[in-house]
């Protein structure tokens, strides 16, 4: 159980810099996932929390204490790796145990041979036996302790890393890609799996991933990080919902969201595609980017907009249709949710949404307020009427 | 011709050419057991024959046994070996773990001088080395066997490349876990490198249970001669030399090491793969 706080938090390997001065609160049994597109820098914050890599400057406090310095195997927190990283050499049972043998007996009682004759190691022994047992039994993996890790599948593999992780009780547990190595049927799975074992834990649980999806599905919050940069973070659904940042509300759901390109007009009005949106924005006058979620956008015989039909995704409970569309660089995806009733390829369509639907963003990739004209008086507006 | 034709004869041809390498690589050693097995009278004679007429063997071995204390030497040839190779592994393991894995200033160059090491001959460095013992005046024991031998940078660079290959994730689960940076060499690094360590085994025991060059010079004490020195008595001797006990001696020097090869070889083509990682 731990509280982590990153505070300005900066790293640089050979002059690149990968974290930009991050800030980041976790509370104490909170489920939060980091995630972003690789590179962004969130394996790295994963690793300077965890010690194995030290940071160029700021700070990271667990429960209120500075961990600078600190070991890694002293911050006492618990990481499953993307590689699982099992000791290839040693048992199911034997991987499970380092960790607490590490911990419980001396040098002297871990030494080969002499190790043996030592008064306390027969009872630390039995006791970590326990321990080891008790875990197994939790994750289902009594039967395989035995076995030597290369005669795993990967998902025992990715069981034995977790069982490794919780024998010790952390103060709180990195996950550093771990379901990335699974096929995706038992990625969705462990999954499930895993938000299980944190509601039964209730220990603080940090997930790295690059899947918007992992994210989203199992953790309480959702931190993005871009280009070495927290942009956003909150509730799944507030970010999906509410992003703040082109660049999150692109990153975060699938198919990805629609851009349209478009201007805020003098009178603050929003313009795309040569049609005046019926919305409007106290930014300023120039270019900003029209976003909708594709399953905002509604087909429609006469909607706003048309284009032609380019490409059909047929997933069975639903539909995507992508639609080309003059202005655009990318096709205009919609989602369907009766997947009867799809157009045909070549079709010409018409397509359009709600005014709410409609997420801004200016020329620098940030957010701006929209709402519907009536409720923005502005005195530039009265004056051209 | 058929396919499965042209496949028989090719695959007969690649045989015959492979049987003919094994036979040049074979051939002394074939020599060397003929002669072992034939009486004197008949090592002399005229006309080449591979089989002997009387078989001679045990009587060559009983005469090389009695001629020279030939246990003795092969005792010596097992302490120098194993004193060599456990010391070069000692030395060897964490400077390769330093090397492949930590980051520090100055590592590029440090292993570039490792591998200009490499490049040295060891006839170049003899005489210096030789002095140094003679100044620590260790001459003429085992310590002069072994010593000058016990950082190997052949040694260092294999499993340097070896230890390059290990994946990051597993040292940093190793440091979570709380292994220390030596705990990792010896109980994670060690375990998963054995092929690599069992092929630098076979280099290092070969080349110095056969080394001739070395022991000829720093030792005098009879008691501590490694086995080539042993054979060399045999030709040494003044009333000519007896060749059926020399090559039964021979036999008996090369024996161990055919016999951990066979043994090493299993080990050494299986390893432990590192399946359980990825």
């Amino acid at each position: 159980m731990a509280e982590i706080e990153i505070r300005a938090l900066r790293k640089a390997f050979d002059g690149a810099e990968v974290l930009k001065g991050v800030d980041l609160t976790i509370q104490d049994g909170e489920f939060i996932s980091l995630v972003g597109p690789s590179g962004c820098g969130k394996s790295t914050l994963l690793r300077v929390i965890a010690g194995l890599e030290p940071q160029s400057s700021g700070e990271v406090r667990i429960d209120g204490v500075s961990a600078d310095g600190v070991r890694p195997s002293a911050r006492n927190l618990a990481m499953v790796f993307q590689s699982y990283a099992l000791y290839p050499h040693l048992s199911v049972f034997d991987n499970i145990a380092v960790p607490l043998r590490m911990k419980r007996l001396s040098a002297l009682e871990r030494a080969p041979f002499v190790g043996r004759l030592m008064p306390g190691r027969r009872r630390a022994e039995r006791v970590i036996r326990d321990d080891v047992e008790r875990v197994a039994e939790q994750l289902e993996i009594s039967p395989l302790l035995k076995r030597k890790p290369g005669q795993l599948s990967g998902g025992q593999r990715q069981r034995v890393a977790v069982g490794r992780a919780i024998v010790r009780q952390p103060r709180a547990f990195l996950f550093d890609e771990p379901l990335s190595n699974l096929d995706a049927k038992l990625r969705v799975h462990m999954r499930a799996e895993i938000a299980q074992l944190h509601r039964q834990l209730k220990t603080t649980f940090i997930y790295v991933t690059h899947d918007q999806a992992e994210a989203m599905t199992m953790s309480g919050r959702i931190a993005v990080m871009i280009g070495g940069e927290l942009i956003q973070v909150g509730a799944p659904a507030a970010v999906y919902d509410d992003p703040c940042d082109i660049r999150v509300a692109e990153f975060v759901g699938t198919p990805k969201i629609n851009a349209f390109p478009g201007r805020i007009r003098s009178d603050g009005r929003l313009e795309m595609l040569g049609h005046v949106l019926h919305m409007a924005t106290p930014a300023l006058e120039g270019e900003c980017r029209i976003c909708v979620r594709p399953e905002r956008i509604e087909l429609a015989s006469h909607g706003l907009l048309s284009g032609t039909v380019v490409h059909l995704e047929n997933l069975g409970s639903e539909a995507f249709v992508h639609i080309g569309c003059a202005g655009t660089d990318a096709p205009v995806v919609a989602r369907v949710n009766d997947p009867s009733q799809l157009p045909a390829i070549g079709a010409t369509i018409g397509y359009g949404f709600a005014p709410e639907a409609v997420r801004a963003f200016d020329a620098d990739g940030k957010r701006i307020v929209t709402s519907l004209p009536s409720r923005v008086e502005r005195p530039r507006e009265m004056a051209v009427v | 011709m058929t396919p499965q034709a042209r496949m028989l004869l090719w695959s007969a041809i690649r045989h015959i050419v492979l049987l003919a390498g094994a036979l040049v690589m074979l051939t002394p050693f074939i020599w060397m057991v003929s002669t072992a097995s034939k009486p004197q009278t008949e090592i002399f004679s005229s006309d080449l024959h591979l089989i002997p007429y009387h078989f001679a063997l045990w009587d060559n071995l009983r005469i090389a046994f009695a001629k020279a204390d030939l246990w003795r030497y092969l005792l010596n040839g097992l302490i120098v070996t194993t004193s060599i190779f456990g010391l070069q592994v000692l030395v060897a393991l964490p400077a390769a773990y330093a090397l492949a894995k930590l980051r520090f200033l100055g590592r590029d160059v440090l292993f570039a001088l490792v591998v200009f090491c490499i490049l040295i001959p060891p006839q170049a460095t003899a005489i210096p080395v030789f002095l140094l013992l003679h100044k620590l005046g260790v001459l003429d024991s085992y310590a002069a066997l072994v010593l000058p031998f016990t950082i190997s940078v052949f040694g260092i660079f294999l499993m340097r490349q070896f230890f390059k290959t290990v994946p990051d994730d597993l040292i940093d689960a190793a440091r979570m876990d709380g292994i220390s940076e030596f705990g990792i060499v010896w109980r994670v690094m060690l375990p998963t490198a054995i092929p690599a360590v069992t092929a630098f085994g076979i280099f290092s025991v070969v080349a110095h249970w056969n080394d001739y060059f070395w022991p000829l010079i720093v030792l005098n004490s009879e008691h501590l001669q490694t086995p080539p020195l042993a054979v060399a008595h045999f030709r040494n001797n003044e009333a000519g030399t007896n060749y059926g006990p020399l090559m039964a001696a021979a036999m008996v020097i090369i024996a161990p090491l055919v016999i951990a090869f066979l043994f090493a070889q299993r080990r050494f083509i299986e390893g432990i793969t590192l399946t359980g990682i990825k």
